[in-house]
């Protein structure tokens, strides 16, 4: 039934293109992605030079909204059969598939059946081991991956009197220096940053080695309780709450909406994913960039990654497999990487595209974009610090979300806010992995 | 009654079925759907599900969660309607007085129902979303704070003017057609006998628009309850911290943001339930007890 009306819209599309008969031999391949503006672009021209190269495979991308919407749209199109054979997933929602056995099949299998061996050594640590299973079968193949750093407003540092080349390393002094921002009359508001969740929970578990959750923070197995209410996190988001108070401390929503408001000149200080870097030199604000802060005598451990990366749906003949692991190939040369990193911000996946990048002295003209790799690079993972991962992760980022918000408020304090998420969070996991 | 008696059997039927198969298509079989999915839990991909019966129910309603939205969706859908219908009515009887261009302000005030609501939402959110809002960026730096993205009340606020407004321009249809239908000399009598123009207005005006009003209170908070999924989902997404979770939102958060199909299914069947009841309780009472002048 399926195949029928894949060869059947394969047809109508050749036909509705006028293209001769030999297009038809070419497998079509359908990449469902979420990637818009200049990153939309880059998609496309993967696609079209891949085509281009080859004559028996053809990746179609399909724009399907944000990165929710697309997963979304993927389970859809599973349960009724019209899964794409490509789908790009957000970070958060890994666990979603992978406790979908039986409905993907493991990237490393993929380029198996194309032909191709796996070697994870080729890709970056840390990387790699967020997107494979405890035995370390790479699951989902990494396509654009970042991590969160700072941004600061070197103006307003100065006009405030703080050292405009050496920007605040842990917490407590960045914590300072916003309250000096505010003081001295530099700016309204000291600290924002975008994504809570990613950035002040599961990151900075990650960065300052401290356990989000039981069982390697969800790497280890499904069945997680959650710990992100331990005295580290209560102390970091009681000092926001405080700075939130006379809105020292701006909130600018639950996913990157937050970036506009050091983008305006607002914020003085801001946590974002190093993805976020292209906008924030469009606005013409005179950034400077920082690694992520931590806290003295826990970090800096290594950052976790962020971005989306590509799964592969079961159920597929193996010449789509094949398609799609020479695809897979097209995407780990070293060129396309290299090239990706520098033109999207987001970080190479393979170790030789890194290599080739501080070669062609790149990172020498761009202080600060290796920043997030030198992070994630830092130190070998822990236990704390290699991802993490739930079966419903965006759901218990929403708690998250809904009990800071109320914290941010005023409603409650930041013990009670962890204590609730932690609560909350575990019923729905609980929940999750009953199905 | 007059009853039309046609000479084919099979006729009435066929002049029925195009009507029957889109309510079996688009009723019917969804809603079958949502009742099978409301007593089956299942993992998002549908690769494994198991019969539970009613516990997807017992857990919804037992959920605080889901009260919460229940008063939220009240409170939502009252304040909603009685901003939109207060406003229209104002509008209306001051179109009414309008003696130069009378169509031409009518055409004005009828504009926004065109508008989408997630376009009605993202015209609000641009103003006042703190983060680049102009308005917002005004009330901001005259000492007001203003800040929907913690502050639930203001985000509640938000929401229903952004709703309202677009359902100003229907009421105003409706109250400036039931205005014509007021015989002129009844006010004209009232006045001769020195009623002011606030008093003939709540003791001539107001009753006898009641048909209208209650009509519209009806359509008003079923808009409310259903047709505002767009506006919440643009302008707050239903934060912050829940504080403008509808019913309907919850059933589209818990389903396709959640995966938690079965929770889903079983709110949407409530909701089934509570529209029926509804649309029940408006044949039953209100029709028969307003007065129609």
């Amino acid at each position: 039934m399926f195949k029928r009306s894949l060869a059947a819209s394969t047809a109508i599309f050749v036909i509705s293109l006028g293209l001769p008969a030999i297009a038809n031999a070419a497998t079509d391949l359908q990449w469902w992605h979420a990637m818009t503006g200049a990153n939309n672009e880059v998609v496309n021209q993967l696609a079209k030079e891949f085509n281009e190269s080859q004559s028996e495979y053809t990746i179609t991308p399909v724009f399907k909204g944000t990165y929710p919407e697309t997963l979304n749209a993927g389970i859809a199109a599973f349960r009724s059969q019209q899964a794409p054979a490509i789908i790009q997933v957000f970070d958060a929602g890994s666990g979603v598939m992978m406790g979908a056995e039986g409905a993907i099949v493991p990237a490393a299998e993929v380029l198996q059946k194309g032909g191709y061996t796996f070697d994870k050594s080729q890709y970056l640590a840390g990387i790699a081991a967020y997107y494979s299973k405890p035995d370390g079968t790479m699951l989902s193949f990494p396509y654009n991956s970042s991590s969160p750093i700072m941004y600061y407003n070197k103006d307003m540092f100065a006009k405030a009197g703080l050292d405009a080349e050496n920007p605040p390393k842990t917490w407590p002094e960045v914590f300072e220096a916003a309250k000096k921002i505010k003081t001295s009359g530099a700016g309204a508001c000291g600290l924002t940053s975008t994504w809570l969740t990613w950035i002040q929970t599961e990151n900075f578990a990650a960065w300052n080695n401290v356990a989000y959750g039981t069982n390697e923070n969800g790497l280890g197995g499904n069945d997680v309780k959650l710990q992100f209410n331990s005295p580290l996190f209560v102390q970091h988001f009681q000092a926001i709450a405080d700075l939130a108070k006379d809105e020292n401390f701006r909130y600018g929503g639950r996913t990157s909406e937050a970036k506009q408001l050091f983008m305006s000149g607002e914020c003085a200080i801001l946590t974002e994913s190093s993805g976020g870097l292209g906008d924030i030199v469009k606005s013409g604000v005179n950034y400077g960039i920082g690694q992520l802060p931590y806290y003295e005598g826990q970090g800096p451990q290594n950052t976790i990654p962020g971005g989306a990366s590509l799964w592969v749906f079961g159920g597929k003949s193996d010449a789509e497999y094949k398609g799609v692991a020479e695809f897979f190939n097209f995407l780990s040369q070293t060129k396309i990487q290299v090239r990706l990193h520098e033109v999207s911000g987001y970080m190479p996946v393979t170790n030789a595209a890194y290599e080739e990048t501080k070669k062609s002295g790149f990172y020498d003209k761009n202080p600060g974009r290796e920043t997030p790799i030198l992070q994630m690079m830092g130190k070998a993972p822990t236990e704390n610090s290699k991802g993490v991962r739930l079966v419903n992760l965006p759901q218990v980022r929403d708690i998250m979300n809904e009990e800071f918000e109320a914290m941010l408020a005023g409603q409650q304090d930041a013990k009670t806010a962890l204590d609730k998420a932690v609560e909350r969070g575990n019923a729905a996991i609980a929940e999750a992995v009953g199905n | 009654m007059h009853t039309v008696a046609f000479p084919n059997k099979i006729l009435p039927y066929l002049l029925l079925a195009p009507q029957i198969v889109l309510t079996i298509v688009f009723f019917f079989w969804p809603a079958s759907q949502a009742l099978y999915q409301s007593m089956v839990r299942q993992d998002p991909f549908g690769l494994k599900s198991s019969f539970v019966g009613l516990a997807n129910f017992r857990n919804v309603l037992t959920d605080p969660s889901y009260i919460h939205a229940l008063q939220v969706t009240v409170v939502f859908s009252l304040l909603t309607a009685l901003v939109s219908m207060g406003v229209a009515l104002l509008l209306a009887t001051a179109a009414d007085k309008v003696v130069r261009g009378q169509g031409f302000y009518r055409t004005l005030l009828i504009w926004p129902y065109a508008v989408a609501p997630a376009v009605a939402g993202m015209l609000w959110l641009f103003m006042f979303n703190p983060a680049m809002g102009t308005l917002a960026y005004l009330l901001r730096r005259n000492g007001v704070s203003w800040d929907p993205l913690l502050n639930g009340d203001q985000a509640m606020a938000l929401v229903v003017v952004a709703a309202a407004w677009k359902q100003i321009s229907y009421n105003f249809l409706f109250f400036v057609a039931g205005l014509q239908a007021i015989p002129k000399s009844l006010i004209e009598a009232a006045s001769i006998d020195g009623a002011r123009g606030n008093r003939r207005f709540w003791t001539i005006v107001f009753p006898l628009l009641a048909p209208t009003t209650f009509f519209l209170l009806v359509v008003n908070t079923v808009y409310a309850f259903f047709d505002t999924f767009g506006i919440i989902h643009s302008v707050t997404g239903g934060g912050p911290a829940k504080a403008t979770e509808t019913l309907v939102y919850k059933v589209y958060n818990d389903g396709f943001v959640n995966l938690n199909l079965g929770s889903s299914a079983a709110q949407s069947v409530i909701l089934m339930i509570i529209v029926i009841a509804l649309t029940a309780f408006q044949f039953r009472f209100v029709e028969k007890r307003v007065h129609y002048g």
